[in-house]
């Protein structure tokens, strides 16, 4: 179980084993999920009291402290509204191994929504990317689908 | 109503980047002990105990029982509080309401963490949403390059403004014999390290640090009797707002920080917040908050910031001195974080500060900040509310 690393006189234990979780992805995320494999497309949903769309779609507006449930369906185009290029290395908790850098990190506004949905983008090069460019979802091909973010691929600069 | 309350003793460790000589309990207990040492109190003049960290960071849960050794906690009324980076300073408020509620006389508060146990931003990552956030979300410091970036865009402030703020911490670091980072910084060696996110680079950011740190609250009538300078509790405000990293307005300004902010010093009747404060300790876990969040905070007016570093008010001797113990940027265990914080604007008050004291404190600041951009605030006060 144990590979103490030796440390002179003080050792310490480590532990390295995964322990899996199962998470509820409610309602109207499952449904995100199932409508982007059916119909490769993006749905949203409108608070009654705001008047806001959020993607992803959730039960609650935390401002309002209400339910939502009048679904939109969204174009899978948007803005970069924010990106930052990850040069450090670090542990991946997803996968127990060290995520790949550098990687963008970006925060999407999908048009027709009033969130920022955080994706990666496929460009790197700090000096090609700029707050406000138009961005497209790649997904990934429907056979390859999970039903979780990952059946996005990415997103791209499409100008 | 609820009742008066002072801070009569502070400790903390030795913090370092890795503390092999001591567990978790241990290190609670050096802390404890130094705070009952600073106070000239026994385990048994404590009434009840708060106690914090984040779980993740170790992976052992349920730090209030199993830390009783250490803690003092042995029979007595002992709860855990966690809030994330705010967890320092929701413990010292947590224990501020144990007293002011009338309940318990003595209570003693502690925040801890040992971060050399786990990968610090992995570690981090799992308090984002696992459907949505984690398989792109990298940790404290996208979030926070963001927040930069915007704020450059908007006032012009330079790379140089921020490394200004970080020169300033470490080198007020050097007054500190508890901070973890003791070594001087240049602006070029700010400007020369290898760049995490841009704009942040290794420099600009909080190390990652084991230690712990415990104060005593008192209430009015017990706390004179205990310190001769007590340091009492004048306001204090909790705004937590977002959990969703995508409905942060980053060109807004930090919402929750202006809140309690607004809040806590409405209660305390301040109004002109960089003059009428003497010291602030406040938690900036990277150089751009130290231009940001003083706008927030009302020191000076939006985009004002990089000059207000810049003409030195925030340093020893100028008009509000910020961080004379080197703050978040050369200390950070995180869950004593902000504690640290509340500790060390005690310290201000009581007149302990030693190397880094500045004199005759009256008013000092303490602030917390974590989760997704929330803030806790605290004003502290020599003279009783």
């Amino acid at each position: 179980m144990t590979d103490g690393k030796d440390r002179g006189e003080l050792l310490t234990l480590r532990f390295g084993y995964p322990m899996p979780y199962e998470w509820s992805i409610g309602k109207y995320g499952s449904r995100f999920f199932q409508e982007i494999k059916e119909h490769q497309r993006f749905i949203g949903i409108r608070c009654p009291q705001c008047g806001k769309v959020y993607m992803p779609p959730r039960r609650l507006c935390g401002p309002c402290f209400g339910e939502l449930d009048e679904l939109v369906v969204l174009p899978n185009s948007g803005i970069i509204a924010a990106f930052s290029v990850v040069n450090y290395p670090f542990l991946d908790p997803d996968t127990g191994k060290q995520r790949p850098i550098p990687y963008t990190y970006g925060y999407i506004q999908i048009e027709g929504t009033d969130s920022i949905f955080s994706h990666i983008i496929n460009e790197t090069d700090v000096k090609k990317i700029r707050v406000g460019m138009k961005v497209r979802a790649v997904f990934k091909e429907e056979e390859e689908m999970q039903g979780n973010i990952q059946d996005i691929r990415y997103f791209e600069i499409i100008g | 109503m609820a009742r008066r309350v002072a801070i009569v003793g502070t400790g903390q460790t030795e913090h370092r980047s890795q503390r092999l000589d001591v567990n978790g309990r241990e290190l609670i207990y050096e802390a404890v002990t130094r705070a009952l040492q600073d106070c000239e109190m026994t385990i048994k003049d404590i009434d009840a105990i708060v106690i914090g960290n984040m779980d993740h960071f170790e992976s052992i849960n349920y730090v209030d029982t199993w830390s009783v050794e250490g803690s003092g906690g042995h029979m007595k009324p002992i709860m855990k509080v966690t809030t994330g980076g705010t967890t320092g300073t929701t413990v010292a408020i947590a224990g501020y309401y144990h007293v002011a509620s009338g309940l318990f006389d003595k209570v003693l508060a502690i925040g801890w963490e040992k971060n050399s146990e786990s990968d610090t931003t992995a570690a981090i990552i799992t308090c984002s949403d696992p459907i949505w956030d984690r398989f792109s979300y990298s940790g404290a410091i996208p979030s926070l390059a963001t927040e930069a970036t915007a704020y450059m865009e908007k006032y012009g402030a330079t790379q140089e403004d921020a490394a200004r703020v970080a020169v300033r911490d470490r080198t007020h670091a050097l007054n500190n014999p508890h901070a973890h980072l003791r070594k001087p910084i240049t602006l070029e060696d700010v400007m020369a390290s290898p760049m995490l996110a841009y704009p942040i680079k290794l420099l600009d950011v909080c190390p990652r640090t084991d230690g712990a740190c415990a104060v005593v609250f008192a209430a009015d009538g017990v706390a004179q009797k205990i310190a001769s300078r007590p340091a009492w509790i004048k306001s204090c405000a909790v705004r937590h707002t977002y959990t969703w990293f995508g409905d942060v307005d980053y060109n807004a300004g930090m919402e929750s920080l202006h809140g309690a902010a607004r809040d806590a010093f409405e209660k305390a009747g301040i109004r002109h917040p960089a003059e009428e404060f003497d010291v602030a300790e406040l938690y900036f876990p990277y150089s751009y908050a130290g231009l940001k969040w003083i706008e927030e905070l009302g020191f000076c007016g939006p985009g004002e910031g990089p000059r207000f570093v810049a003409d030195g008010h925030t340093d020893m001797g100028g008009m509000i001195p910020i961080n004379p113990s080197g703050g978040v940027i050369s200390t950070n265990c995180i869950g004593a974080t902000g504690l640290l914080r509340v500790a060390e604007a005690a310290i201000q008050i009581m007149g302990k500060g030693e190397k880094r004291q500045v004199p005759g404190v009256k008013l000092a600041l303490a602030t917390g900040f974590g989760g997704c951009f929330w803030s806790d605030v605290l004003v502290l006060s020599a003279e009783r509310p």
